[in-house]
């Protein structure tokens, strides 16, 4: 049982990072300053989160198995993150509504994990959640700021939708190792609060909509690929480098 | 902060009360309420640390700095260790801490609200008659305010 802690562990970690990457790629190029500081401060609180549960990871692995070796020597076949998180930043849009998204899942997974069984997940999850809170308020507003703004902010959050939401089904299904918690539980309630700001947001909740699944058993989207080439290019042309 | 239960164990708090944030270096880390016990076992010293924030970058630095601090004066036995549980809130923050804070120039954390739309006490002219700008800061604890009154803009510690 101990292999699916650690996978586990590695998937809520994988998540973490692979969004604080994409998030990070708006620093210097976010629409005004204070945005572009909002957004890479939750990159900067992602990666915090990403460092504890890989942390806690190597821990359970053991050996010579490092928070750095997981983050930089694992292959893409190998990292569990979600889809969604990898999907590219697209337009403010785009970024803002898979922040959303994945914020609002985030917040009520952390709200079970705090009470699950694992001491470290629980203390991690109960640190981390008064974090996402930030992420989920402020980007649910953006939500309605863009959504219900003017015919084009509407327009693109249209399209962001209909890129992104065939992503949101593989948060609530479990993956083998995914034990701990019940995920699929989470689903209702996650889809009433998304409903909510939808509503509110003039923007509609799609459909019938075919689910793209694979990312936690390490199946990802030919994105991945390309975000790890240079997420782990030093480390990968000069083992070891430190600064 | 916890009440020394020893001389030795009050020695090291004096220490550690020398030992500032590199962010906000008005404040030590014993004002944050970053330290959260120090266990003494004959010559091996355990320091027990809380971050703020999970990605706060200072917390490296912090951890050196302690090290440092403790040589300096003779303790090489020292083990720092960091916890996450219970998380960190801002209701450590000591009195002493939030009145350096406000002389700093950013609004110490006081309300129940975390990031409250408006009502900040301006740290320069004691205005309430403030709004929010921002909620993410030049750092992670810190949202972003200006005062409608004397027009300073000025980072708010928040409330977490």
């Amino acid at each position: 049982m101990k292999s699916n802690l650690i996978d586990y562990t590695l998937h809520l970690a994988d998540t973490a990072l692979i969004l604080s990457q994409r998030n990070s790629e708006w620093c210097g190029h976010g629409p005004i300053l204070e945005q572009d500081i909002a957004i890479t401060n939750i990159s900067l609180d992602l990666l915090g989160q990403a460092r504890n549960f890989y942390q806690y990871a190597a821990t359970l692995t053991g050996g010579e198995a490092t928070e750095d070796s997981l983050a930089y020597l694992r292959t893409e076949r190998e990292f569990k993150n979600l889809l969604l998180v990898e999907q590219e930043n697209g337009d403010w849009g785009q970024t803002i509504l898979r922040q959303y998204l994945f914020s609002q899942f985030q917040y009520l997974m952390f709200e079970k994990l705090q009470q699950c069984s694992d001491e470290q997940l629980a203390a991690i999850a109960s640190k981390s959640i008064k974090e996402t809170a930030y992420h989920l308020r402020w980007s649910s507003e953006w939500v309605c700021r863009l959504g219900d703004g003017t015919k084009e902010s509407h327009e693109r959050m249209l399209l962001a939708i209909e890129e992104l939401w065939r992503y949101t089904g593989e948060m609530f299904e479990s993956a083998v190792y995914e034990t701990i918690i019940n995920v699929a539980s989470l689903k209702e309630d996650w889809m009433q609060r998304v409903s909510a700001v939808f509503s509110e947001a003039t923007l509609p909740v799609p459909e019938n909509v075919f689910m793209q699944t694979g990312g936690k058993k390490g199946i990802h989207t030919e994105l991945l690929g390309f975000m790890l080439t240079e997420l782990q290019y030093v480390q990968r042309t000069y083992p070891g480098a430190e600064w | 902060m916890v009440n020394p239960k020893s001389i030795e164990e009050k020695k090291i708090w004096d220490i550690l009360e020398t030992v500032t944030d590199p962010e906000v270096p008005v404040l030590t880390i014993t004002d944050l309420g970053i330290v959260r016990d120090v266990i003494i076992d004959d010559d091996n010293i355990e320091i027990i640390i809380t971050p703020t924030y999970t990605g706060c970058p200072a917390m490296d630095m912090i951890t050196m700095q302690i090290r440092l601090a403790m040589l300096e004066n003779g303790y090489s036995n020292v083990k720092i260790t960091s916890v996450l549980s219970p998380a960190w809130t801002t209701d450590w923050m000591s009195e002493e801490g939030k009145r350096k804070l406000k002389e700093y120039g950013i609004a110490p954390p006081d309300k129940k609200i975390s990031i409250p739309k408006d009502g900040v006490t301006c740290p320069q002219c004691n205005s309430t008659n403030t709004k929010l700008i921002s909620e993410f800061g030049s750092t992670a604890c810190k949202a972003l305010y200006q005062c409608n009154d004397c027009k300073e803009p000025f980072d708010y510690f928040k409330c977490h």
